[in-house]
């Protein structure tokens, strides 16, 4: 363990960054102020793009070469993918998928 | 009003609940072993509110990490974080006193819930997006302070509830397919990000990715604002 004052130092300092990461764009383009409309463009799509983007990131540490390859992340994916287009109901999507991972991951892929 | 708004965000966060919880005890588990108290987990969670941020933080503070190295490592982990602005500087215009708390709280999860609601008259926007930052924070410093006291004492394994985040991201993902006509946005956000995940590895994918998907999206814009007025971000 560090010492306690520096131990503070670097918890204030990831604070401060995380924040800064996540004030920026408003920093830039502040209120009543026009932007560029590209900006504006961007604004639109990204969302689209920012959720492939963080499902591909969820994936980052699963590794596809070792057993059990991913297996139990996909299967559970696509349960999800499947659930969701048939029923349309996000709780039960997301607590089916979790409830068949979990027994996935704590019985049949041990 | 208030409380139709609030029981909707309410709604709406219970996937981020089990989510959070989880991922929360298991960074309050690992913060113990490190050697720090409870007290630093209430610290770090209600300062930083961040999931992967926080993980690697153990690490820093447990190897007694630089101040830059820790500054450098928190940027690339959490410069996703910078592109969620950019779709909400119109939802969050006006929110007044509490914007400054709403972009602070702006987690992937709290990110994909405001982008993706469809909120009619009978709910208060300002009221929604604070209650559900608001609880999700609530959730997340729960999740870390109990992994910090009670966490190896859980009488059952929570082994794989963590896939709450992910199966979010599907179901958004999925409900995003399914009511934008044009999908080229979010198979560019998928491909790209593969792409570079294979390239770069999983310490430093993520602000390439970021910005060939701007690139991309700049480029292919004539073709995206013609096609693609009215849904994609669920946009008023």
């Amino acid at each position: 363990m560090t010492e306690p004052w520096r131990s503070l130092a670097l918890v204030a300092v990831m604070a401060a960054v995380t924040a800064l990461t996540r004030f920026l764009p408003f920093i830039a383009f502040p209120e009543g102020r026009k932007r560029p409309k590209v900006i504006t463009y961007l604004g639109k799509v990204l969302p689209c793009a920012v959720i492939g983007m963080l499902v591909v990131y969820c994936f980052k540490d699963v590794s596809f070469l070792k057993y059990p390859h991913g297996i139990p992340e996909l299967l559970a994916a696509a349960l999800v993918a499947g659930l969701h287009i048939l029923r349309r109901n996000t709780l039960l999507s997301v607590f089916g998928g979790v409830a068949f991972y979990m027994l996935l991951v704590q019985f049949i892929f041990k | 009003m208030t409380k139709l708004t609030f029981k909707r965000a309410f709604r709406d966060s219970l996937p981020i609940m089990a989510g959070y919880l989880a991922l929360g005890i298991g960074f309050g588990v690992l913060l113990q072993r490190a050697g720090y108290s409870f007290l630093w987990a209430i610290l770090m969670s209600c300062t930083m509110f961040a999931g992967s941020g926080q993980y690697a933080g153990v690490d820093f503070l447990s190897s007694g990490a630089s101040i830059l190295t820790a500054a450098f490592m928190t940027l690339i982990i959490n410069a996703r974080h910078f592109f969620y602005g950019f779709s909400l500087l119109d939802k969050y215009k006006g929110t007044g006193l509490v914007k400054p708390y709403l972009i602070f709280g702006l987690t992937d999860e709290t990110y994909s819930v405001v982008c993706s609601a469809e909120l009619d008259d009978t709910i208060n926007r300002k009221q929604y997006y604070f209650f559900l930052t608001a609880l999700d924070h609530l959730y997340w410093i729960t999740g870390c302070v109990l992994g910090a006291v009670i966490g190896e004492l859980l009488p059952f394994s929570m082994e794989g509830v963590g896939y709450s985040m992910t199966a979010l991201f599907v179901v958004i993902l999925v409900e995003q397919w399914l009511s934008s006509k044009n999908h080229l946005p979010a198979i560019l956000g998928i491909v790209t990000t593969a792409v570079c995940l294979l390239i770069f590895g999983s310490d430093y994918f993520i602000i390439p990715a970021m910005a060939l998907i701007s690139l991309e999206l700049v480029l292919f814009r004539k073709k995206l604002d013609k096609t693609d007025q009215s849904e994609v971000s669920g946009n008023d």
